[in-house]
């Protein structure tokens, strides 16, 4: 049996329940979603999109789903104590792809910010839900999009009014918690009015040694003039498979920074997808891998430079270490008319073994003439005069090699702009370095 | 924008120079593909059994095939039963033995062109093999290389007078199943030039083909075997031209390179085929497979490659290497103007250790035109200390053009060090200023940075070729500055 049919079955079957456990703005791109999904099906390695990473052979096994809504009996302060030490942050977390509605936190958002279940916002703000929900996310596009917009039930609404100013960054916490193989399709949508600014940080975890599959779909949009800073950050272990899609949509002199990081992880495909579609825009996406064992990675960007004036900086690095695989697909695209263009990709890895693997393709579309537009991609090792160099000094082989590793994805953790997410994660990127990520005490994740 | 100058305007509406046709009477055989007709171009030919059964293959394979569509390109689909697969110009069946008894018309077609095919114009000192349609014409100073032991001759002459080595080599490199036009080609392929450098043999003088397609209605699929025997060296050349015409025609080559130990081949492309015109209507599709097999411990193999013809033009002169110790470079200027586009590159697969490769690669896009760069870097698990440096460029003119990179890097070993720059830009107003300022006029001063931008690689071109190549660029190129 194909892996989409499993899929096809269960939706025909419970699309009654998974509707009735979730919300009418939800429910109405369903059917198209359906559609969509069924014609095309899960991607295969000859699409160009997804050639790096077979997504039905992900999908095959039988994985648990929650449609029934049920609580799990999870209290995230209980069991999450790793988070980020001295940040002052609003605190939130999902579990599973359930918002955790039991925990407030205790520093109140500015008046007319909205953060909380989507599901629960859409029935009491069915407008704005209705307005922008898969706007962006295309279901006839790509595959795993349709996927998700079918099955989700829940995720995140993160609203922030004109001209309103969130000084904290919210944290959002993904737990992932089940028995038995689980699938989690997860929704986040974050809006931003003309002219304000947020922070917003989500970190994956995988809090029980079972096969996760987690599906999700971020839409942002960005008003003219806005500001928006998203962090991922993922940690989670080698029997988790994510599949997540980022659209975002930018305005007039708005500013998005993204910046993904894997720590740890199974097998992770990022989609990101930003429009420019307003003059002046900036955009700030970095990336960052650090594989080892048999894990995979592959990023996938696309920037659309629709509008003139616009400014991207692209810049992903990755460090693989033993059968890992990493890939890299970046596409930048300049339309006609999109003059003044500036983007700029880099694109550089690490090849640490024989048996790790790198694929990587930068790309460039252009359509206009006035731009100024690069790319550079690198595969190589340490160097070796550096470390000759601090091994006369003293300096051990092993340490040598840490340091220039910690030196060399640096540049990505340098890009953020909150210090204490900053420091911790100098402290997670040499930990996971020295092979002692998973050794933190506390907490049920790190075993 | 500024109103387009003289220079322009006269550049512009310069003719595709070699767009006459030839009135020479030419057998060509009915239009239409199947089993027959490959089976009565192989009889026209006097081939043996093998070569028939090796057709016949490519051809049964190429049923079960579909044109492939991730290239950047809008390709019309091609009717491949309206071409003819084989044109015979000279009408004899065995080709000419000597220049008595060539065509006139033939012969002046190629004065023409400026390829010298008689005698006393063979003094500019390069052999040439003349292929119109298809059939080689003739060759020139066959006689004089085979004292030496070079064997320079058509595909048909070769596959009756050296069997061994044609069976021996033909489709080494790349197989019939190997893509779409591949097949095509495999089973329907005319001539081409053979040429087998013996060993230790430094080859005295430039080896050149020059292709023409002249019958309308015709595709061309030629087919041409390098072999580089140990130690040996040659540098190739290669020309092609066709007549106005409104109507598409379809050009599909398969170039095959073997360098064995320590050999050195340098293969030099001018590709000028009819680009159609100005509305984007007629040209030549170019769909070749061009692919180089180092073989040899510390063989080289150099590619270069000026594209400024074709309507359509879709190919990647590609190195395996798979010598220990064995390097390739690649280097090509590919300019598109009006409608044409363009989708080429490079592949290099490096699988022997200690293999360097290099690519640069010069675009420029003009008028409404799409230029493509597509390439793949390939570091097997076995090729240790492999390296590569690739550089692509692309300059647009004009506002209504577009400039793409593709490039593809997989890396399987942790030894390798590959890098990739690209860089997009226009002409700058600062550099056209700063000219002005020194009393070189727009006009010149474009040419002049145009020029400069591509000599990296036409530096790389012989001589001969490096003057005619850096006229077409003014042509076909500079007459679009505005």
């Amino acid at each position: 049996m194909k892996a989409e049919q499993q899929y096809i079955d269960l939706f025909t079957d419970c699309e009654a329940m998974i509707c009735r456990h979730s919300a009418e703005a939800l429910n109405a791109p369903r059917a198209k979603a359906f559609a969509d999904f069924q014609r095309t099906g899960f991607p295969t390695r000859k699409q160009e999109r997804y050639r790096y990473t077979d997504v039905g052979k992900y999908f095959a096994p039988d994985y648990g789903l929650n449609l029934n809504r049920l609580a799990f009996p999870a209290n995230p302060y209980d069991v999450f104590k790793c988070d980020v030490p001295n940040m002052s942050t609003a605190l939130y977390f999902v579990v599973n792809d359930s918002f955790c509605q039991t925990i407030h936190p205790a520093a109140p958002l500015p008046e007319g910010v909205l953060f909380g279940s989507l599901k629960e916002m859409s029935e009491r703000y069915p407008e704005v839900i209705r307005k922008h929900y898969g706007r962006l996310a295309d279901t006839s596009k790509d595959a795993l999009t349709a996927f998700n917009t079918m099955f989700a039930q829940d995720g995140v609404l993160m609203y922030v009014p004109r001209n309103t100013v969130v000084e904290r960054p919210i944290q959002l916490v993904n737990m992932l918690r089940a028995d038995v193989s689980f699938m989690a399709n997860r929704r986040i949508l974050v809006i931003l009015e003309d002219g304000a600014q947020a922070k917003l940080l989500v970190c994956d975890h995988a809090m029980d040694d079972v096969n996760f599959l987690s599906t999700q779909v971020i839409e942002v949009f960005a008003g003219a003039g806005a500001s928006f800073d998203l962090y991922e950050l993922e940690e989670t272990h080698n029997s988790t498979v994510r599949f997540s899609n980022l659209y975002v949509d930018q305005q007039a002199d708005s500013r998005v920074l993204l910046n993904g990081m894997t720590l740890h992880n199974g097998t992770t495909r990022n989609t990101t997808e930003v429009t420019l579609s307003g003059k002046g825009a900036q955009l700030s996406l970095c990336g960052m891998a650090i594989a080892d064992k048999n894990e995979q990675i592959d990023n996938h960007t696309f920037i659309d430079h629709k509008a003139p004036g616009c400014t991207s900086n692209e810049l992903f690095k990755y460090v693989l270490d033993d059968q890992a695989t990493g890939a890299f697909a970046g596409k930048i695209l300049v339309r006609e008319g999109a003059q003044q263009t500036s983007a700029r990709q880099t694109n550089r890895n690490l090849c640490a073994t024989r048996e790790a693997h790198m694929y990587t393709q930068p790309q460039l579309e252009i359509y206009a003439d006035d731009v100024k537009c690069s790319h550079g991609a690198t595969v190589g090792q340490l160097d070796e005069a550096a470390l000759f160099y601090m091994q006369q000094r003293g300096i051990s082989l092993k340490e040598a090699r840490l340091l220039l590793m910690f030196a060399f994805v640096n540049e990505v953790i340098d890009n953020i702009q909150i210090d204490v997410l900053k420091d911790r994660l100098h402290h997670l990127v040499e930990k996971r370095f020295r092979g002692e990520l998973n050794k933190c005490q506390g907490c049920a994740i790190c075993k | 924008m500024q109103e387009p100058n003289k220079y322009v305007k006269e550049l512009t509406q310069e003719k595709y120079k070699y767009g006459f046709t030839t009135d020479v009477h030419t057998e060509i055989i009915e239009k239409g593909l199947n089993e027959d007709v490959i089976r009565l171009i192989s009889e026209k030919k006097g081939e043996p059994e093998w070569l028939l059964e090796f057709r016949l293959k490519a051809y049964r394979h190429w049923l079960t095939m579909e044109m492939p569509e991730w290239a950047h390109l809008d390709i019309p689909e091609i009717d491949y039963q309206a071409i003819s697969y084989y044109a015979d110009p000279t009408r004899r069946k065995d080709g000419p033995k000597s220049i008595d008894e060539v065509d006139p018309e033939l012969l002046k077609t190629f004065n023409k062109l400026g390829i010298p095919l008689e005698e006393q114009m063979a003094l500019s000192g390069m052999a040439v093999d003349a292929v119109m349609d298809s059939v080689s014409v003739k060759t020139t100073f066959k006689e004089n290389l085979m004292e030496k032991g070079i064997i320079f001759c058509s595909m048909s002459e070769a596959i009756r007078e050296h069997p061994d080595l044609v069976k021996k080599y033909l489709g080494s490199v790349v197989g019939y199943r190997d893509n779409f036009f591949a097949a095509l080609n495999s089973a329907v392929f005319s001539d081409g030039s053979f040429v087998y450098i013996p060993k230790g043999v430094r080859c005295p003088m430039e080896l050149s083909t020059y292709f023409r397609i002249n019958a309308a209605n015709t595709g061309q699929f030629e087919r041409t075997l390098i072999v580089a025997d140990d130690d040996s060296y040659v540098s190739y050349l290669e020309g092609c031209t066709a007549p106005m015409r409104d109507e598409n025609q379809l050009h599909a080559a398969i170039v095959e390179i073997v360098v064995l130990d320590r050999a050195e081949v340098k293969y030099s492309t001018v590709q000028n085929w009819y680009p159609g015109d100005a509305e984007g209507k007629g040209g030549v599709y170019n769909f070749v497979t061009k692919r180089g097999n180092c073989k040899g411990t510390d063989s080289r193999l150099s590619w270069t490659q000026v594209e400024t013809g074709s309507a359509i033009t879709w190919k990647y002169p590609s190195c395996i290497l798979s010598g220990d110790g064995s390097t390739a470079e690649f280097y090509s200027v590919a300019v598109t103007n009006n409608h044409q586009q363009a989708d080429t590159g490079t592949k290099m697969i490096h699988l022997g250790r200690n293999t360097r490769s290099t690519i640069v690669s010069k675009g420029i896009s003009a008028g409404q035109s799409q230029n493509s760069y597509r390439g793949l870097v390939r570091v097997a698990e076995r090729a240790d200390n492999a390296r590569n440096y690739s550089q692509c460029d692309s300059l647009l003119l004009g506002s209504r053009c577009g400039a793409h990179t593709f490039p593809y890097m997989d890396i399987h070993n942790e030894t390798a060090v590959v890098e990739h720059e690209a860089t997009t830009s226009k002409i700058s107003e600062d550099q056209v200023f700063y000219c002005n300022q020194r009393g070189i006029s727009t006009e010149d001063a474009v040419g002049l940075i145009v020029n400069g931008y591509a000599k990296e690689v036409l530096n790389k071109l012989p001589m001969e070729f490096a003057v005619e190549a850096q006229k077409l660029l003014s042509v076909s190129l500079e007459g679009s500055v505005g």
